[in-house]
Parts: structure tokens; C-alpha cells; sequence
């Protein structure tokens, strides 16, 4: 393959795998890594670097949509990005001094989960709990858009209901793991940020999906910085992958009315969990 | 009473999110048009990303991706439209930072502020390699 053969043929690959992904919600970044390691044979260094870039422009992309609808809650996400960029910069210093193959298994291990995670689908957290002492220190309850009738048009004029932030402290340390695995494999960690804001912090559903989307591109912003001076950032990669990825998540978002995305999740699933295998099986041999 | 998000929240984060919206087109058209030029003067054999050597310095610190671009550099360029993306979330932050400062929520100015000084620190800081 030549240059342009190759830039087309990642940016292909990237296209299909952004669409998945935001059909899916699992992101695309996920796996951009298997992609460009196991398919293409690029140096993980590198893979990571322009995941990290498409993570960045998927996010910030999809924001103004969300935003718009009004679920996401600005304070919890503000909040919890003192964690996650915490935890990001600590992901960049400490992937410069951890061998590749390690990474390629921790990477493998979160592929995993994440497949677990699109089988399962999350269940939405117990309404009606009490308030916080820490959470209502901080401001962090908020309400969302009532569910509306159906075919009426979104907008704010609806009834909105309210809920509480419970368990600040296990929300915050959930969340310092998204970012430190963020920062470490260049993924946005959708799927350990879920675990902090539903399931430890009871926050419903759409909030936490919408906050946490908010949330992924300021986090991978955070190790951008480092990777881009570590030299992992190359252009010729970041190229094809932040492009095709980006033009493939706002496909996804446009065919996202009609799609089976039930059936997808199932399929997406089986394919991470495969990646996630190989992904280990390559880092115990040392191939990565 | 738990404080409501304020109509005003809400009229912000839309303009947060055209805001993210505007900072990622324009990486994305310079990266594009980036792309475009490099992939027209390329020849030979393609670049080797199967071991690790790390992006040369002209394309690795801000300096050098400034002077690169400026001086027609096609992957300069590139990277580039990559530093406009990365900045773009810092943006959102510097004015989320300004949207609590007008509703004078102090603890909020706070903690965004804290957010700031973390990316710009990663941005920034030299030593950190």
C-alpha cells in the first residue's frame, strides 16, 4: 500500500467503526486501538495517539445536540472532570513508563468489560432517594426533561423532574479510573463513567449519558497535551482516523431513528469482546 | 429546595455546545485541507508506523507547529487543525468558568478553575514528557 491507499483504507476502517460507535453509544474510540494494532500493525503508541484525537472531536461534535435537549447537569459535570482530568494526567505519565504489552492487556481487559456492558445494558438507578449532605453542599442536584407524549416536540417548555446525587466520594473515584484508563489508552471511557454516575451516584439514565459525553472531550483534552509532545500524535495517522471516525459518528447520529440498535449492541459486543481476547492474547506474547 | 437548573443554564449550554460545535469544524477543515496537500505531494514509500519513533519535534511542540504551518508545511498544517481540536474543550471550560462567574456561583468559578489550570498545565508545562 501506498500512502494514499493507506490513509483511505484507515479512514474507511475508522468510518465504520465511529458509526458503530455512535449508533451503539459505546463510542468509536474503543476500537480505533484493536483496529490500527491488530488489522494494520501500528505501533500502539501511535494507535493511542489518534484515538485520543478522534475521542476528542467525537465528543466535543455530538455536545451541541445534547446540550440542546437540556438532560446534561453542568455542576456534576464540571464536578466530576477535576477527577477525570486528574485522573488523565496521571494516565498520560504513567503510560510513558509501562510496557506496551501491558497496556495492550489493561486495553484488552476494558474491551471486555465494555461488551459486558452492551449485553447487560445499565439498569436505571431507584428514583426518589433522599438527599445528600455532600451532594447538596456541592449544588449538584438537578432535574431533566419529564418524559414527554409521544411525537410531541422536544423543547423546554415541558414538566421537568428532579433528582438527587448520592455517593459523591465513590462517584469521584470511579471517576478518577475513567480518566487514569482515558488517559492511558486514549479511549473515552464511556463505560467506567456510566459505572460512576448511575450506579454509585444514582444519577438517572440520560443525565448521566448526556454529562458524561459532555465530559470525555475536556478528559481526553487533558492527555492530549502530553501525547502530542511525547510524539504519539502523528499527523499522517490522525488524519484518516479523526476524520473518518467524526464523519462516521454523525452518519451514525443521522441513521440512529431507524437503526435496530439492539440487534447492533449484540453484534458490536460480540465483535469488542473478540477484540478484547486478542488484544490480551497479543500483550501476553509480546506482539503489541 | 434543591436548586433547579435556571433557564439561563440552559440557554448556556447551547451556546457551549455550538461553541464545541464551531472549534471542531474549523480542526476539521483545516486537517482536511491539511490532508489534501499532503497526500498530493507524497511519493515514494509511506510513512512506518509499525515501530515506535516518535513524531519529530518540528511536529510534537507548539514552536514547531506553529513555524511548520506557517512555513507551508503539510503536516504541519495537520497538526495544526489537531492543537485547534484540543484547544477547543479548554475553550469550553475558560467559558463555562465565565458562565458560573455571571450567575455568581464563586464555589463553581472555583472548581472550573481548577479544571483550567489542570489542561493548561498539560498543555504547557515542558517537563512533562
Amino acid at each position: 500500500m501506498n500512502t494514499v491507499e493507506f490513509t483511505l483504507v484507515v479512514a474507511v476502517g475508522s468510518f465504520l467503526a465511529g458509526m458503530l460507535g455512535s449508533l451503539t453509544g459505546l463510542g468509536g474510540g474503543v476500537v480505533i486501538v484493536p483496529l490500527l494494532t491488530l488489522a494494520f500493525g501500528v505501533d500502539i503508541r501511535y494507535a493511542i495517539g489518534a484515538s485520543l484525537v478522534s475521542v476528542i472531536a467525537t465528543s466535543s461534535g455530538a455536545a451541541a445536540a445534547y446540550l440542546r435537549e437540556g438532560y446534561s447537569n453542568m455542576r456534576v459535570g464540571m464536578f466530576l472532570e477535576v477527577a477525570t482530568t486528574i485522573g488523565a494526567l496521571s494516565g498520560a505519565f504513567v503510560a510513558g513508563y509501562v510496557s506496551t504489552s501491558w497496556i495492550a492487556i489493561i486495553f484488552g481487559v476494558v474491551l471486555l468489560y465494555s461488551a459486558y456492558t452492551s449485553f447487560g445494558g445499565p439498569k436505571e438507578p431507584e428514583k426518589g432517594l433522599a438527599p445528600d449532605g455532600l451532594a447538596t453542599f456541592l449544588r449538584l442536584d438537578g432535574t431533566f426533561p419529564a418524559d414527554r407524549v409521544q411525537g410531541a416536540a422536544g423543547g423546554t417548555s415541558g414538566a421537568r423532574e428532579s433528582y438527587h446525587v448520592r455517593n459523591v466520594p465513590a462517584g469521584f473515584g470511579f471517576m478518577y479510573v475513567a480518566g487514569l484508563l482515558s488517559g492511558l489508552l486514549g479511549i473515552g471511557s464511556g463505560a467506567v463513567k456510566v459505572l460512576a454516575m448511575d450506579q454509585a451516584m444514582k444519577i438517572p439514565f440520560k443525565v448521566s449519558t448526556t454529562t458524561s459525553n459532555f465530559m470525555i472531550g475536556v478528559t481526553a483534552a487533558a492527555s492530549a497535551g502530553i501525547y502530542l509532545r511525547r510524539g504519539y500524535i502523528d499527523p499522517g495517522l490522525a488524519l484518516p482516523v479523526m476524520l473518518g471516525v467524526l464523519a462516521g459518528a454523525l452518519t451514525g447520529a443521522l441513521i440512529l431513528p431507524g437503526a435496530k440498535v439492539k440487534t447492533l449492541r449484540m453484534v458490536f459486543g460480540v465483535v469488542i469482546a473478540a477484540l478484547g481476547v486478542q488484544m490480551i492474547f497479543e500483550g501476553v506474547r509480546g506482539k503489541l | 429546595m434543591s436548586p433547579a437548573i435556571k433557564p439561563t443554564d440552559q440557554q448556556f449550554e447551547i451556546f457551549l455546545g455550538k461553541l464545541l460545535r464551531t472549534g471542531v469544524v474549523i480542526a476539521a477543515l483545516i486537517v482536511f485541507a491539511g490532508g489534501v496537500w499532503f497526500l498530493s505531494e507524497t511519493h515514494g514509500a509511506r510513512r512506518e508506523y509499525k515501530t515506535f519513533r516518535g513524531v519529530p519535534a518540528g511536529l510534537s511542540s507548539l514552536d514547531g507547529i506553529f513555524h511548520g504551518a506557517a512555513g507551508g508545511q503539510a503536516l504541519a498544517v495537520i497538526q495544526l487543525g489537531i492543537l485547534v481540536l484540543i484547544a477547543t474543550p479548554v475553550a469550553r471550560v475558560l467559558f463555562s468558568m465565565l458562565g458560573f462567574g455571571l450567575e455568581r456561583d464563586w464555589m463553581y468559578v472555583g472548581v472550573t478553575a481548577i479544571v483550567l489550570v489542570l489542561l493548561l498545565y498539560s498543555l504547557f508545562n515542558h517537563s512533562t514528557r
